[in-house]
């Protein structure tokens, strides 16, 4: 039995690979209990998608993929801001807008190059097993910055998420926490490439987050618990990739949304058993 | 956040706890709402905000937080403009737009109310605490303190709210119709609450649609229909001729010796929510009660036919 658990750690790229997708699910699952309480889950998605043309074009130049991938979401995070500044455009036809445009131009520029079918498929779902030492340590490094802002802004965030008139009447400069928070998003967003992909950021962002609210009532537990089914998730879902030689993003993803079945049907609270 | 510049321990009277406004025009796109609005309410003084629906009673209280920019004008607390006040204005909304299954209890939700007066990364200290207790005590919810807020009946929220604004330490107390559609413990509370900040020295600004309750528990009275009326001292604001000209001929009944003012829109007017699309006539608040003092009472459509 042991030996199928310690099997796979033999081999260095397998334990970059937990490594990153432990810390992948620990930041993604924190960050991502703000984006279900203050309702972003469908800008988390976009957000996810709308970095492709940076990471096409860093892939292209050779550039690192990560800081391509930054420079992509803060701009279209600030972007969804602009066009929807003072009402001209509702949020989240503005988050419509930008995502649709950015995936078709990310795929427009991936399509130029030759290795095109595999490079885009490692975009899209992820290649968490071909974390490099570097990818790693930036992963941890932005991971970190993120977890420490949400720290430092924790009353700031907290107000301004479940009560803007307080935070209003407190004067506080909502404008920038607002503007900080899309920085997060994107941030945690583009840790999170390497492990699931573009296409599935968004359910490791919002599937542990979601699953950790139907279990607890108050917020830091919220965030522990939502880590701890993050992190679970990585782990089992690599393990799962490995034995039953399936993609690893996929498998993460899917372990993670099991979790959420499972809390669904039998949270204490609000399962759907416990309405009857 | 930053610190606070003005400790609640100030001596009473020793620096101008004021609310000047100064020729306030303020709207929602393309549509004025208040216009011409000038008073000032001084030190610790009670005021009651009357007036119609759609006069404008909720965009005042808006405004006065910073939510509604102004159009002209200006707004000046202990003399200087809003904004270079931090945390001394305390503000209850008509409806708290909050999500209520956010998952933060009772005693989470008053001690935001301590959050402008800690640092960025100050947790609540003994003295925070010991506020928070005493809040959660004087509105009658300690019981409750852990509880999660998704669990509490309408008027406990209110209360919540009600004990929020009180751990502010606020020099300026807003309230925007407390009153309304509250259960009878939530109203006995929020009276009491009145007269404990009456005691503190706070300066209290609440609008409501009970005329006796304006005339008989506040220094003045500020009258309001899309501009000032009338401000001051109740016996001297309530007049016939004011009310007429706040509330309009048609909306007053003559029963007797009593003034009714007919809260409902005349026929064919559909235009009778409050500007901030509150129904206005759906609440049933204890407004309905004569005052034997003053003569003035109202009422919606519902009673008309028993009380004309």
């Amino acid at each position: 039995m042991i030996h199928l658990l310690l099997d796979p750690l033999q081999f260095a790229f397998m334990q970059r690979g937990l490594v990153a997708a432990v810390l992948v699910g620990v930041i993604c699952a924190v960050m991502g209990t703000w984006v279900i309480l203050r309702g972003m889950a469908f800008l988390g998605d976009a957000m996810a998608h709308a970095i492709l043309p940076g990471v096409a074009i860093a892939w292209i130049l050779g550039g690192n993929i990560l800081i391509g991938a930054l420079v992509a979401a803060i701009a279209v995070a600030l972007g969804i801001g602009v066009l929807s500044k003072g009402g001209t455009v509702k949020e989240d036809t503005a988050i419509g807008i930008l995502f649709a445009a950015a995936l078709a131009l990310g795929v427009a520029i991936m399509s130029s190059i030759r290795t095109y079918a595999a490079d885009l498929s490692h975009l899209l779902f992820g290649n968490v097993l071909g974390v490099s030492d570097k990818d790693l340590l930036l992963t941890a490094i932005v991971g970190a910055v993120v977890l420490i802002v949400i720290v430092l802004f924790w009353k700031p965030l907290l107000v301004l998420s479940f009560d803007p008139v307080l935070a209003t009447t407190l004067r506080l400069n909502t404008g920038f926490l607002r503007n900080l928070m899309l920085v997060l998003l994107a941030l945690t967003v583009v840790v999170s490439l390497q492990t699931v992909g573009v296409g599935l950021a968004a359910a490791m962002l919002i599937t542990p987050a979601a699953t950790a609210f139907l279990l607890v009532r108050r917020l830091v537990p919220m965030m522990l618990v939502a880590a701890a089914i993050g992190a679970a998730s990585a782990v089992i879902g690599l393990y799962a990739s490995w034995w039953l030689n399936i993609v690893s993003g996929s498998a993460i993803v899917i372990v993670a949304t099991l979790f959420f079945l499972l809390a669904f049907a039998f949270s204490p609270r609000r399962g759907a058993l416990a309405k009857r | 956040m930053r610190s606070n510049r003005h400790e609640a321990d100030i001596p009473a009277g020793a620096e101008p706890a004021r609310l000047d406004v100064e020729g306030v025009e303020v709207g929602y796109e393309g549509r004025m709402v208040l216009s011409g609005l000038t008073f000032r309410l001084e030190h610790g003084t009670r005021a009651a905000v009357v007036g119609p629906n759609g006069a404008g009673k909720s965009t005042l209280f808006k405004a006065l937080v910073g939510l509604l920019p102004l159009r002209s004008g200006r707004i000046l607390i202990h003399g200087l403009p809003l904004g270079s006040h931090l945390d001394c204005v305390a503000y209850i909304p008509q409806r708290e737009n909050v999500d209520w299954n956010f998952p933060v209890t009772v005693r989470d939700v008053v001690t935001m109310g301590r959050y402008g007066h800690l640092h960025w990364l100050q947790r609540p200290g003994k003295r925070d605490r010991a506020l928070v207790d005493e809040s959660l005590e004087r509105m009658g919810i300690a019981d409750l303190a852990s509880r999660s807020i998704n669990e509490l009946s309408g008027g406990q929220q209110q209360r919540v709210f009600l004990a929020r604004a009180l751990a502010q330490e606020p020099h300026i107390f807003l309230m925007d119709e407390p009153f309304n559609g509250v259960d009878r413990v939530t109203q006995d509370a929020t009276l009491d609450l009145l007269d404990h900040l009456r005691e503190k020295d706070v300066t209290v600004l609440i609008s409501t649609h009970d005329l006796n309750l304006a005339a008989t528990r506040f220094d003045k009275v500020l009258l309001l229909n899309r501009a000032l009326v009338a401000y001051g001292p109740a016996d001297e604001v309530l007049g016939e001729e004011n009310l007429v000209r706040a509330f309009g001929s048609s909306l007053l009944v003559k029963a007797g010796a009593t003034l009714l003012v007919d809260e409902c829109c005349p026929d064919g007017r559909m235009d009778c929510d409050d500007r901030d699309g509150r129904d206005g006539h759906l609440h049933e608040e204890p407004s309905a009660r004569a005052s034997p003092d003053l003569g003035i009472t109202r009422k919606g459509r519902k009673n008309q036919g028993r009380s004309a």
